[in-house]
């Protein structure tokens, strides 16, 4: 059914409409109006056999997950930012114990200084934690990627994130198509545990492992995310055979065929870059974009051969390894090793940084002319980094960063020193 | 006074003569030959372990009082450690081990797949849910997920195993190790030698501040007695706290063979109050039968071993002595002696 809505409430209803038993969460913007919307569904009785718990915090959250997944209810969490970090030692813990709990992180940037605005630093920071990591890239795609990530989670036996850009997607209301119960039952089946507690066969599960097996119980989890990424392209045409569209798979090509440039992508961000680079096919450059949908487990061998005819690729990210440069292009050039490509990383959008197809075009023409700097942070104001860079030499108690900079810009004018 | 304990066995101190004076259905879980032995032999606690014996009674207790449809959750520590180094484990029940902080959430989340599955009619029994850690695992790094299972009073039992610090790591200082104690990180050393005075909590008094339906604290000197605290708590909905008081040979420097009697020194000088409480009010206390000064409980243990060298320090032992009496007045230790 066609609807107009915002996207946490679309996302609410899709998560809905997969029976989840168990559903906790600790509220942190911009995730709130997804658990808002499914707590209010449970409350009301209109969505069934659920448990809502409001826990004490992101950690909790992730730990009566852990319980009620082992004890065979199908879980759902949310959080986001601070709140994914809050809870870290548990999402590692959810991923070692092989438990398919599905978590919705509603992307934002990680402080400090704190800053409630999209970027991917939060679940980029989670990238070896050992869960699936899917990114949609509109609403459509964040509701569709939970029912498969649901089937994904339970046939593998690891935990799925879905990723989707905060406030850009979760607030945003765009026409969604919302499938009926009677599609998602067809498609997705009641959750079989592989393990679980259970009092008529007693298992001990989380016991400890020593140097003799641990080695060999992390390989399982990496071989899991191996058969998950034969999976993915399989459980998105399964999708497509039920639902009538195309969603989820790991990468997606867009006028990739005969491009010379390739720009890769994650999130909602590849609206803007297939815009940006339409116009530039219209001027005759040959330009292409990929995105990345599926960032754990990442698709070594779809990437290579998406930039195989390519001369250069130029990855976008919303994230920053600080001391290096870029987060997906590391993984992005392990894909094209030996293929003798040019490669730049362009981080763009921290903290919810504008992107603009303006910026975005003049960027991409540089590098098609191979004048880009190899690490290029988009629209940086090189001023005001400048001018506190020169104040650091100069002034032992050069004072808290964060006010400098906003002074700079003349937004703090009170105190002036 | 225990509300199970009918008959006395001044005569013997245990309940193993006195078990035969009891009905059938009153006398010790561990009396019966059908017991469930949840731990079962050959895991690794030190000889003597009192945590590992006070365990055993508890989850015994608990498996009798659900008829085995039990789920427990465990913190990292030494019973966790010792009772399930792979491939091995000694648990005769679906157990679970996640973190170290995390265990009264992960009890929380199996209760909630619990009554999902029952109100769904895909779940016969009656399944119940332990949640168990050591005091650090407790008062310490599991504190804020313990605090919200109470506030939601989430039905899960929650056992706490009081050995005074953290035993698994080599018996460094909890917020429950006792003044004065020597611990890896408060040692005997400077003006105010051993862990500090007026530091601390005591988590049975703010398990009550949250009103749940269920608070005790026991010894593993009592043993008889806590079990009746644990098949009480089996028979109540809702969040339920036990701390049990587990010495811990190895970390308080005693024989394996006091164990139970520094227990009982415990309970008896009036170092560990022992209660239950309902609903945020102090029902009964086990009241002390011949009450000892607390240098008795303390000579014995090399973790105060600094308070008896050639110059006892008196002072210090008798702030230990006020805190005793100050357990007695406030819970009424000597009051309802009977
Ligand atoms: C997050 C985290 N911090 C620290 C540890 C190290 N650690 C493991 S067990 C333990 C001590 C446990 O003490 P307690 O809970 O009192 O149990 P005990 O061993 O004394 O029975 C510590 C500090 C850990 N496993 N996880
Ligand atoms: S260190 Fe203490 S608590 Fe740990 S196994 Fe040994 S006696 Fe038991
Ligand atoms: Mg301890």
């Amino acid at each position: 059914m066609l609807k107009q809505c915002e996207g946490s409430h679309a996302v609410a209803e899709a998560v809905a409409l997969c029976r989840p038993e168990v559903i906790c969460a600790y509220p942190i913007s911009p995730q709130t109006h997804i658990v808002e919307g499914i707590g209010e569904m449970v409350k009301s009785g209109e969505l069934k056999d659920c448990e809502f718990i409001n826990v004490e915090s992101e950690f909790a959250a992730m730990s009566v997950a852990i319980g009620s997944s082992a004890a065979g209810a199908r879980t759902y969490t949310a959080t986001a930012s601070q709140g994914l970090l809050y809870m870290v030692e548990a999402v590692y813990n959810a991923s070692g114990l092989g438990l398919p709990i599905v978590m919705t992180v509603a992307n934002r940037a990680i402080g400090a200084p704190i800053n409630i605005w999209n970027d991917h630093s939060d679940s980029l920071s989670q990238r070896d934690c050992g869960w699936i990591q899917l990114f949609a890239e509109t609403n459509q795609e964040a509701l569709d990627l939970h029912i498969q990530a649901f089937k994904l989670a339970e046939e593998v036996s690891l935990p799925v994130m879905v990723c989707m850009d905060g406030f850009i997607l979760t607030h945003a209301y765009e026409r969604v198509d919302m499938p009926t119960q009677e599609q998602v039952d067809a498609y997705l089946p009641a959750y079989e545990p592989r393990q679980v507690l259970d009092t008529a066969e007693p298992v001990s599960i989380g016991a400890m492992v020593g140097p003799e097996a641990f080695m060999e119980v992390r390989y399982l989890a990496h071989a899991r995310q191996m058969q998950a990424l034969e999976r993915i392209p399989q459980l998105a045409a399964e999708f497509k055979s039920v639902f009538g569209r195309e969603a989820g798979g790991l990468v997606r090509p867009y006028r990739c065929e005969d491009a010379e440039t390739i720009v890769i992508a994650m999130g909602s961000v590849l609206g803007t870059l297939k815009d940006t680079v339409d116009a530039m096919r219209d001027a005759g450059q040959k330009i292409g974009v990929l995105g990345i949908t599926s960032f754990r487990p990442f698709p070594l061998v779809a990437v290579a051969a998406a930039l195989k005819n390519c001369k250069r690729f130029v990855v976008l990210e919303k994230s920053l390894a600080v001391g290096i440069g870029g987060i997906v292009a590391t993984n992005v050039r392990m894909a094209v090793t030996g293929m003798g490509l040019k490669g730049y990383t362009v981080i763009a959008g921290l903290g919810g940084r504008a992107i603009t197809v303006k910026s975005l075009a003049g960027m991409l023409e540089k590098a098609g002319r191979d004048e880009l700097d190899l690490v290029t942070f988009l629209d940086l104001d090189w001023k005001a980094v400048n001018k506190q860079l020169e104040l650091e030499k100069t002034k032992r108690r050069s004072g808290p960063v964060a006010e400098a900079l906003l002074r700079h810009a003349g937004i703090v004018g009170a105190r002036n020193y | 006074m225990s509300a199970q304990q009918t008959v006395k066995f001044y005569q013997t101190g245990t309940f193993t003569v006195g078990n035969r004076l009891l009905a059938p259905e009153e006398r010790s879980v561990q009396a019966n030959m059908q017991r469930t032995n949840s731990i079962n032999s050959g895991h690794r606690a030190c000889q003597g372990c009192g945590e590992a014996l006070g365990a055993r009674y508890a989850i015994d207790a608990a498996m009798n009082a659900t008829k085995r449809q039990l789920i427990a959750a465990n913190a990292t520590g030494c019973l966790e450690v010792f009772s399930t180094p792979y491939p091995e484990t000694s648990w005769q029940i679906p157990w679970i081990h996640s973190l170290f902080g995390n265990t009264a959430a992960v009890g929380t989340g199996i209760a909630a797949a619990i009554k999902v599955k029952r109100q769904k009619g895909e779940l016969r029994e009656d399944v119940r849910v332990v949640a168990q850690g050591g005091d650090g695992g407790t008062t310490d790094i599991g504190f804020g997920c313990l605090s919200g299972m109470f506030e939601r009073n989430d039905d899960v039992l929650y056992i706490c195993y009081d050995n005074g610090g953290y035993m698994n790591t080599g018996v460094q200082r909890s917020s429950a190790t006792p003044p004065a104690a020597r611990t890896a990180t408060t040692m005997p050393v400077g003006p105010e030698p051993g862990n500090p005075f007026g530091q601390g909590k005591f988590v049975p008094a703010i398990a009550m501040a949250h009103e749940i339906p269920y608070v005790a604290t026991a010894t593993v000197a009592d043993l008889r007695d806590l079990e009746a605290k644990v098949t009480k708590a089996m028979g109540i909905r809702g969040a339920r706290y036990i701390h049990i008081l587990v010495p811990c040979p190895l970390g308080w420097g005693t024989a394996s063979h006091d164990t139970i009697r520094m227990a009982r020194l415990a309970k008896e000088t009036g170092i560990f109050p022992v209660f239950e409480a309902e609903h945020g009010e102090i029902k009964s206390a086990l009241a002390i039968r011949r009450q000892l000064p607390v240098e008795d409980y303390l000579r014995p243990q090399k973790r105060y071993a600094h308070l008896f060298g050639k110059k006892p320090a008196v002072d210090t032992i008798a702030r230990i002595q006020a805190i005793a009496d100050k357990n007695i007045r406030r819970y009424g230790l000597l009051e309802n002696q009977h």
